[in-house]
């Protein structure tokens, strides 16, 4: 990108930096510095292998294509293993000109104070991952992004590129190992070209003293497929993310899935918004939320049919663990067109008593079958993923409900 | 075995059971018998320690011991076990890992009990998540494999053959047959069980040999189990309520 185009970015994000978002807690950007580069990697990766383990992620690298790991604001292994696959980090990408069309495409520099703050003091760091035309990655690339100076802001900027006709699996571990106050604001902008498919799986493990923003965009062609399975394990600060998917090939598709749990004193916002552009493209968004404690989630979703033949079906479900926690979910159909099939379910409540007596008089204690029902609750089609992925993410699922 | 001794029993603040007593023996096959609504199924949720039902009076002993407080986890691991007329929709929990859990504890063995599934025809369950979708014949077979996983001491069994297209009873009750008839690890471990069933249908499979009628919250006769399904064909339940011998034993 040329100095002027920069400059133009740099202008629309300051302009920016006091707009707070639509939803979710306001967070002051500018409290929070950008940390100076760890002395050691080692040691805080060594420290956190447990917790890098729970969110899926391997530094030994094997089972994965490529890997990109960040600790704070740098990116401290960036690793590819496949052919027909690049891994970089964005820097490097910028300076080979190889993302000028895609920086800031699918997620609008000027969206909020996040977006802004991710471009003015993010150090150009962030993943790009680009899958040449018609190679079929079976293995997933892992990254992970890491949390580790305390009071700090995280804003990487995450670009994916899947050419047309090509496969790839990405496989997203976050998490937080500081003490004190700190503001993750990722940006991910995700391009998947005609007759393209990629499966986007994060699992976020964050602490009590994070706030998190991620701003994600996709932009699915002709054909093409967006399959993301998102998973929240731990209690937050706060997280506020609404992922917006715009469908604008005919018979392109995306399904969302997330499984939320919410407990402490969380505020979670979680949303997920798919625009229906062009004919035949289709829409599924399934979540579960599972509260405890006094968390407050808020549970969003949106189908916009903007063409003929649309379908979009929203299930989203709560569940209750406590009297003092809250689940408001709003399933959202926006209908412009009539040859559209547009529906959704939502049901929030506790765990029926039938349930547990059910399982009691086979011979589960109460607390068993509390536990048992909590995971069945949590269960979601978890589709388009290896078998490997499929384990670590119901994993990842079975160690949030143990939690609760 | 199991004895119960003048139950009383409220739900929702009305009287379901009111004042029950009954007595099934050692490897004894038992029917309850008796009109929609008087009180089988209560009878039954309140053996199995479900806590809507509140015990106004009267006892349980299971093995001369009284499980009347106990939770229903610890009657199960004593011995009782189940199958419900209308368990609730587990969604997220498959047949086959109940199942799986159910025999390790119990030391079923479970490839048994997936060659039990191929022959009910119930193998297409065991992925899917139990009850949820399941027609009203699939809930019974589901429900019977569930009870074998279980290897229950004393098995009660709520209509098994309600929802149970005709065609579809001769194998279910040569399987609760075979799970209810079955010897424990030493012959003295035979099992017992309480079968309760509104039409009968399932009685010829089960070599019964006693039944019990219940009507209105009490038992009201008990006695030869083909006696008593024969005169209950004859007159109904209402032959009941009108026989001098009722609450006296007829055998």
């Amino acid at each position: 990108m040329n100095e002027v185009e920069l400059e133009e970015l740099r202008k629309r994000a300051e302009a920016a930096l006091s707009k707070p978002a639509a939803y979710g807690p306001d967070v002051d950007v500018t409290q929070f510095s950008v940390p100076p580069p760890p002395t050691s990697y080692e040691e805080i990766l060594s420290a956190s292998s447990h917790l890098l383990a729970s969110v899926g992620v391997d530094l030994t690298g094997r089972g994965s294509a490529g890997t990109y790991l960040q600790v704070d604001e740098e990116a401290v292994e960036v690793e590819v293993r496949t052919p027909g696959l690049r891994v970089l980090n964005l820097q490097q990408a910028l300076e080979e000109g190889i993302v000028d069309g895609y920086l800031w495409r699918a997620v609008p520099v000027d969206a909020d104070k996040y977006t802004a703050a991710a471009e003015l003091f993010g150090r150009r760091q962030g993943y790009v991952v680009i899958v040449e035309r018609g190679a079929k990655i079976e293995t997933p690339v892992q990254t992970c992004l890491l949390m580790s100076a305390p009071g700090a802001i995280q804003a990487p900027h995450n670009i994916v590129i899947v050419e047309e006709g090509a496969e790839l699996h990405v496989v997203t571990g976050c998490l937080t190992m500081m003490e004190r106050a700190g503001l993750h604001a990722g940006v991910s902008e995700f391009y998947v070209k005609r007759g393209g498919k990629l499966t986007y799986t994060m699992i976020h493990a964050w602490d009590e003293q994070t706030h998190v923003r991620p701003r994600t965009g996709v932009v699915v062609e002709e054909g093409g497929q967006y399959i993301s399975h998102y998973v929240n394990m731990t209690p937050t600060a706060s997280l506020q993310t609404d992922p917006k998917v715009w469908l604008v090939g005919r018979g392109a598709r995306a399904y969302l899935s997330s499984v939320i749990v919410a407990k402490g004193d969380s505020v979670m916002d979680v949303g997920g918004t798919v625009y229906l552009q062009a004919p035949d493209t289709s829409a599924e968004i399934v979540s579960r939320a599972v509260t405890k404690d006094r968390a407050e989630m808020i549970a969003r979703s949106l189908i916009s049919a903007e063409a003929p033949g649309v379908r979009g079906h929203i299930e989203c479900d709560g569940l209750l663990l406590s009297n003092q926690s809250r689940i408001l979910t709003l399933p959202a159909l926006d209908a412009k067109h009539s040859d559209v099939q547009l529906s959704h379910e939502a049901a929030v409540g506790k765990l029926s008593e039938d349930q547990i007596f059910y399982l009691m008089s086979r011979g589960f204690s109460e607390d068993e079958a509390t536990s048992m029902l909590v995971r069945g609750f949590m269960e979601v089609k978890l589709e388009g993923i290896p078998d490997e992925l499929r384990r670590q993410i119901e994993m990842a699922i079975s160690m949030a409900a143990a939690g609760l | 075995m199991l004895r119960i001794e003048d139950l009383r029993v409220a739900v929702d603040g009305r009287e379901v059971l009111k004042g029950v007593n009954l007595e099934l023996g050692a490897s004894e096959i038992a029917l309850l018998l008796g009109p929609n609504g008087s009180g089988k199924s209560s009878l039954i949720q309140t053996l199995l320690g479900n806590p809507k039902y509140r015990i106004k009076s009267g006892r349980i002993l299971l093995d001369g011991r009284d499980i009347t407080d106990l939770p229903a986890n610890e009657r199960a691991a004593l011995g009782l076990g189940a199958v419900f007329q209308m368990p609730p929709k587990l969604r997220g929990i498959k047949l086959r890992d109940l199942l799986r859990r159910l025999a390790e504890r119990s030391g079923a063995d479970y490839q048994s009990l997936m060659k039990m599934a191929e022959e009910m025809g119930a193998a297409h369950l065991l992925d899917r998540d139990l009850h949820v979708g399941f027609s009203g014949g699939e809930v019974k077979r589901a429900e019977v494999l569930l009870l074998a996983a279980q290897r229950p001491r004393v098995a009660l069994l709520d209509e098994p053959d309600s929802g149970v297209d005709l065609d579809s009873l001769p194998v279910l009750g040569k399987s609760i047959r075979s799970v209810i008839s079955q010897d424990g690890d030493r012959a003295q471990e035979r099992r017992s069980a309480l079968v309760v069933t509104h039409t009968g249908h399932i009685a010829k499979y089960l070599q019964a040999t006693r039944a019990f009628i219940m009507v209105d919250g009490v038992i009201k006769c008990y006695g030869d189990a083909q006696a008593i399904l024969r005169d209950v064909e004859k007159y109904g339940f209402e032959g009941c309520l009108n026989c001098i011998f009722a609450e006296v034993r007829r055998d």
